[in-house]
């Protein structure tokens, strides 16, 4: 199926092949795509200039993808699919083509290096302190030819590609921008604006160029990926590398592995969820049917029958919001997720009552004021990281004791209106468990739910006890990733 | 108004435009800034003959495509707000009750031999008795039409089953009269601000748009554009200042007009170069919540 759309001339059937196989890659990857989407695709692409990436891209975008979060993903795939499919979609994506680009490169090396007169090696000849300098020189202007230029010459150079190497990209990725020394290049750029300007820059100045700066080493960092990729692809091909490419949605990301950028998505998408979770409550609390029958209001009413009560009137229903009680374990593997937690119900805490939260390691403190004290969520999450107390002995989770002070401070506030929610792995280090106090807590709460980060299947594995704890609540629940946990949320309010 | 008893495909309409570039260039004429992405899908609705589901925050234009949209292809903008409880009798068609029982009393006083039922009932189940609301309005429409479908995803999720005849094939079933078929294609918006999902039949009979804040360099045309009189130097700042703030994590990120109301004040207020005292006492117009100008304050004054 590979370089089907090599020829010039439109054929069909290869355009269907193609778009076939990046369909199934696209649904490999988690995404939903219908029949009907795919036939939208394919009539599409018929309407556009099929030399044109950008307006193609667009074209697939549109028909196939209806949800901005799986735009990313999308992306990924698309330029798995097509960054080598057929000379058009080259030249097109390089703007100008190889030669200028080549033209370019000669004519700034040969300004830089005066009459060195090694002209045509590329960078080969150069140290990386001058290459160092261009590249500097090119973000400084901001100069995207350049930058593109200096992405490939880095890859060729610095990335040590060999065919058929079992290697990820980002290992080619980490080598390359070593080489480049792309960290200290802001402080760099920075200085040397400072210069040219006379130094007098004020802060809100500084600030804004500091950002231009790091969006254009940004982008670089693109154009570096992108060739890394483009290279790869050649190598193993499409289907193998959208394998390997492949990532998970934001809502498939698993809390407990998920790397920062997968995080910062995360955290990204938390608002709009958020948005929608509330929303969504709102509304079915206003559906819910009747409240109890008004006795005084359908006799009122039965004067204008004669006294027969013909037209039933009902109270109001009353809104039952439930009190909140988060317990959640703060320890290293699981705090990513007890955080993201604590996020969304604070962010949804208006459909509660009330809500107080306590985080535990070996000991435990209420952390309620926290969120009190500032609408800010994120800010309290921090308070929380860095400001509650919650080591008692050796800093190693200990649910056994944790629960035991808690009870012993907080178990007369479980009524009948709370609901109480662990957060956690369960994972004790084989301290002792006191159950009793979830049993307690059961007897006297109206639900006790548990949420676990872990895969069901380590559950009760190792040190892990939450079957222990499972039996006196109401229901222990996998919660890898946000679409688990707004089920979940969904299912308490 | 054709009524044929079963569904017809609708004539297929010649297209609007020739191409990608010819979109893009109209509608930086009605002094809308497309990029390519909005542009290209504009061009492919058209087309496709598919409606454009366009979702993004809040005040980044999406509303205004539509009507620029209308406005360079010269077609009459026909508007459907949406709110919670919309029903079909708002939204699609309604019988003109009043109208109906007034030509049965009327019928009733003239003669007194009474006449044959069913001609009653053909007679005040007619097009004459018929309200058309919006959506019908626009399949019936002889001259050109943009269909602009607002804030979709406030309607309930039942609700949305009304829209999805209209979207997918152009006609409207009324059961008295038959299948009222479009006699033009509208162009169809709708916009949403993603409050909630969408359900799948509605996205699906749509091509999906979304718009983000624009780019530094877009954002600056559009404050050039829409801001007369204003420098470059000054489009330049407000927009680097503006991306900056857009960064922060904050409630409400200032959108496209507000931007655009915080580059006329601060012309306004001739004022030539930002800088922080200026910023600090303008925010208010950018931002809406007060934690959010406390954080701005914040994160613009203290850098180091």
């Amino acid at each position: 199926m590979t370089d089907v759309v090599g020829s010039h001339t439109q054929q069909p059937g290869g355009m269907l092949d193609l778009l076939n196989g990046f369909v199934v890659e696209l649904r490999n990857a988690g995404l939903p795509v219908s029949l009907t989407e795919n036939l939208d695709a394919m009539e599409a692409v018929q309407h556009i200039p099929i030399e044109d990436r950008d307006a193609f891209k667009y074209a697939l975008g549109a028909t196939l993808i209806k949800n901005h979060s799986h735009w990313r993903s999308f992306e990924t795939v698309f330029e798995v699919y097509f960054s080598l499919r057929g000379p058009e979609y080259k030249i097109s994506e390089d703007g100008e083509g190889d030669t200028d680009i080549d033209d370019l490169w000669r004519e700034l090396q040969d300004a830089q290096q005066q009459g060195e007169g090694n002209g045509q090696g590329g960078m080969d000849g150069m140290t990386p302190e001058e290459i160092a300098q261009m590249l500097m020189q090119a973000l400084m202007n901001g100069d995207q030819g350049m930058m593109r230029a200096m992405a490939k010459q880095a890859v060729q150079r610095f990335a040590g590609m060999e065919p058929g190497r079992p290697v990820g990209g980002t290992y080619y990725l980490y080598r390359t921008l070593r080489n480049l020394d792309l960290d200290n290049m802001l402080e760099k750029m920075m200085e040397a604006s400072a210069e040219e300007t006379g130094g007098e820059l004020t802060s809100l100045e500084e600030r804004l160029e500091k950002e231009e700066f790091s969006d254009r080493i940004e982008k670089f960092k693109g154009e570096i990926e992108a060739e890394i990729r483009r290279r790869l692809v050649a190598d193993r091909g499409a289907e193998a590398m959208a394998k390997t490419l492949r990532k998970p949605l934001p809502e498939d990301v698993e809390f407990m592995h998920a790397s920062r950028d997968e995080m910062a998505a995360l955290k990204k998408s938390l608002g709009p969820l958020t948005r929608k979770l509330a929303a969504r409550l709102a509304r079915k609390r206003k559906h819910k049917r009747k409240g109890p029958l008004d006795f005084r209001n359908t006799v009122r009413h039965s004067l204008s029958y004669g006294g027969v009560p013909a037209e039933p009137k009902f109270k109001a229903p009353r809104i039952a919001k439930p009190e909140l009680i988060v317990i959640a374990d703060i320890s290293g593997s699981v705090a990513a997720f007890a955080r993201f937690t604590l996020m969304l119900v604070y962010a949804i805490q208006n459909q509660f009552s009330k809500v107080r939260s306590f985080v535990f390691i070996d000991g435990i403190d209420e952390v309620t004021d926290f969120f009190k004290a500032t609408e800010d969520i994120q800010e309290a999450i921090h308070r929380v990281n860095t400001e509650a107390d919650v080591v008692w002995v050796d800093g190693h989770s200990d649910y056994g004791h944790a629960f035991e002070v808690w009870w012993n401070q907080h178990g007369k506030d479980v009524g009948p209106k709370s609901t109480v929610l662990f957060l956690g792995d369960a994972r004790n280090n084989y301290h002792a468990s006191q159950a009793w106090v979830v049993k307690e807590i059961q007897q006297k709460a109206r639900h006790v739910y548990w949420l676990n980060p872990e895969p069901k299947s380590y559950w009760n594995t190792g040190d892990s006890i939450v079957g222990e704890y499972g039996t006196y609540t109401d229901g222990v629940y996998e919660c890898r990733n946000l679409r688990q946990l707004e089920s979940f949320v969904d299912l308490l309010a | 108004m054709t009524i044929t008893p079963d569904a017809a495909t609708p004539a297929a309409a010649e297209p609007r435009f020739e191409s990608v570039q010819e979109v893009r260039d109209a509608l930086r004429d009605a002094q809308y800034l497309a990029d390519d992405g909005i542009a290209g899908i504009a061009y492919l609705a058209d087309r496709l003959q598919k409606p454009i589901l366009v979702e993004g925050p809040a005040g980044t234009g999406k509303t205004q495509l539509a009507k620029s949209v209308a406005e360079i292809t010269g077609a009459k903008l026909i508007r459907l707000q949406c709110y919670e409880g919309l029903d079909e009798s708002k939204a699609l068609y309604e019988w003109n009750y009043k109208k109906q029982l007034l030509r049965i009393q009327t019928e009733r006083g003239a003669e007194e031999q009474t006449e044959d039922w069913t001609d009653v009932k053909d007679d005040i189940f007619s097009d004459e008795f018929l309200l058309t609301r919006p959506l019908l309005e626009a399949i019936t429409s002889d001259e050109p039409v943009v269909l602009l479908i607002d804030e979709v995803d406030r309607v309930e999720v039942e609700t949305e089953a009304l829209l999805l005849e209209i979207l997918s094939d152009y006609q409207v079933s009324i059961p008295e009269l038959g299948t009222i078929t479009a006699k033009q294609i509208p162009l169809v918006f709708l916009t949403s601000n993603n409050t909630r999902e969408l359900s799948e039949a509605l996205k699906r009979r749509c091509l999906y748009l979304h718009v983000d804040y624009p780019e530094l360099a877009r954002e600056k045309e559009i404050v050039l554009a829409k801001t007369p009189g204003i420098t470059d130097n000054l489009a330049d700042q407000v927009a680097r200042v503006v991306r900056s703030i857009r960064q922060l994590d904050l409630k409400k990120s200032p959108s496209v007009s507000e931007t655009l109301d915080w580059a006329r004040t601060l012309m306004l207020l001739n004022i030539e170069t930002i800088d922080e005292q200026t910023a600090k006492e303008t925010l208010n117009i950018l931002l809406k919540y007060q934690t959010d100008i406390a954080k701005a304050t914040k994160e613009l004054t203290v850098d180091d």
